[in-house]
């Protein structure tokens, strides 16, 4: 890559990059507003957890063009490419964040929660002073893995028009030029790298040192 | 210490029982009265019930049949909430919140009633120093920088926060090497002379009940088999107490030989 590349090219990664973390930044915005509660209500229902985490799980083996594909003609959803891709990526979101919600709060030991309730804690206070900061860094970590899994999978999302960093590479593959594509990969690694190098500091951040 | 005899019960069990969800009885019937002010340990093997008869009366435990009131009231009549508020609660494992400081820990019931910070912190000193904890030294640290008798310290503030009349014990020095407890035991008999609660102890530790309790209840396969001051207890010869006795009477006995093979 020299600078006559950049300098035709430059400004077109810039945006694609910023396209490529909105569709990212939104999608795990839906899967977290919806797999938290969700996972925090499976801790109150636990047998519909095998059920639930088993559902998100079938998602998660769907092959993301495929995913793409089956979305496509649905009748609101297929009218806007980002809206395809941003539904497609929070399904592959959902499964780390609920099941790191679910098991992080159900891996507290039982003892603190004991007392949490004999010492007369509603159960909001027990969720809230108790249970989410016990679980934070679970919750944290399945962020992570969901994050990154995202910015990796929307480059597929360029498939079905979505834009993003994979426009670059679809176009550097269908034209033979493998400047195109590591000009759409490098962001997109380095993307991932700095979600997953952020979160990692907050899981840290919120461990708790066992008594 | 001695216990007084004419007031209403703190704590009373009016046939009670408890059955495991698969329907076998871990409890019952039992019945007992606690008396205001006094210290009651629970003694008996594992799994007589002992633990089972202790979260009744907070309520982790509803009974299958029987009532459980406290000051002449039923239980299951009450605020569940404030119930518990109003219960100090002390266990094994100290269950102390991790990611608390020790002084959050120790004003979390008053933290939970919404209570100002200045009343946490000077109450949280206040207790702190009572349990034998320098407050300038132990309030900011975090439960895992400290040692286990430490722990169960601030389990005891803890429950002692909101100064309720009823403190309920689960096996709280269980865990601890003989000397800390000891101290432990020495500290609560101190603490408990000067503040008057009514206390339930469940124990393993029958030396614990006799230097701590006004009355000692034994159950055995959930059923009440004792409820006698320490003195009679020790001289009882009821098939179920002196089975219970028998190593503790064997080991007296060979001690009481001296060092007959020398």
């Amino acid at each position: 890559m020299n600078s006559s590349f950049l300098a035709q090219y430059g400004e077109e990664i810039g945006q694609l990059t910023l396209e490529h973390l909105w569709l990212t930044g939104a999608s795990l915005l839906f899967a977290t507003a919806l797999a938290i509660p969700v996972g925090i209500w499976l801790t109150r229902a636990p047998k519909w957890a095998k059920l639930l985490i088993g559902a998100t799980n079938v998602l998660q083996t769907i092959p993301s063009l495929a995913m793409f594909g089956f979305l496509l003609p649905l009748p609101w959803l297929g009218e806007r490419a980002a809206r395809i891709a941003i539904v497609a990526l929070a399904a592959y979101a959902l499964l780390p964040i609920l099941r790191n919600t679910y098991a992080g709060i159900r891996g507290i030991d039982p003892a603190i929660l004991d007392v949490a309730r004999a010492i007369g804690l509603t159960d909001r206070q027990r969720l809230i002073k108790v249970e989410l900061p016990l679980a934070a860094s679970f919750i944290f970590a399945g962020l992570r893995t969901a994050t990154v899994t995202c910015i990796g999978i929307a480059t597929i999302a360029a498939a079905v028009g979505a834009g993003g960093l994979g426009e670059l590479i679809f176009r550097g593959v269908a034209s033979v030029d493998n400047r195109l594509v590591l000009a759409g990969a490098i962001p997109a690694a380095l993307l991932a790298l700095a979600a997953d190098a952020a979160l990692g500091l907050l899981e840290r951040r919120f461990r708790v040192p066992a008594a | 210490m001695p216990a007084p005899s004419t007031m209403a019960p703190a704590i009373e069990f009016r046939e009670l029982t408890v059955a495991s969800p698969q329907g076998k009885r871990l409890l019952g019937p039992v019945s007992l009265a606690v008396e205001e002010g006094s210290i009651t340990a629970i003694l008996g093997r594992s799994g007589s019930g002992k633990t089972t008869l202790l979260r009744t009366v907070n309520r982790l435990i509803d009974p299958d049949s029987g009532v459980v009131s406290v000051r002449g009231g039923d239980v299951r009549g009450m605020d569940l909430i404030e119930l518990r508020r109003g219960i100090g609660y002390v266990i094994q494992e100290t269950g102390l919140f991790p990611h608390f400081t020790v002084e959050r820990n120790v004003g979390a019931v008053l933290e939970a009633m919404s209570r100002p910070f200045a009343e946490r912190k000077t109450r949280s000193d206040t207790l702190l120093a009572s349990v034998g904890l320098d407050p300038a030294l132990y309030a900011q640290r975090y439960p895992h920088q400290l040692s286990g008798g430490q722990r169960q310290r601030v389990g005891l503030a803890r429950a002692l926060a909101a100064d309720p009349s009823i403190l309920l014990m689960d096996e709280p020095f269980g865990a601890l090497d003989p000397l800390t407890r000891t101290e432990m035991q020495e500290m609560l008999r101190d603490l408990l002379q000067r503040l008057r609660k009514t206390v339930v102890l469940v124990t393993h530790d029958l030396d614990e009940a006799l230097y701590l309790a006004h009355r000692i209840v034994l159950l055995a396969e959930g059923r009440l088999v004792a409820n006698l001051a320490p003195h009679e207890f020790l001289a009882s010869n009821e098939q179920d107490v002196a089975a219970y006795l028998r190593p503790y009477r064997l080991r007296a006995a060979a001690m009481g030989r001296g060092n007959a093979h020398e």
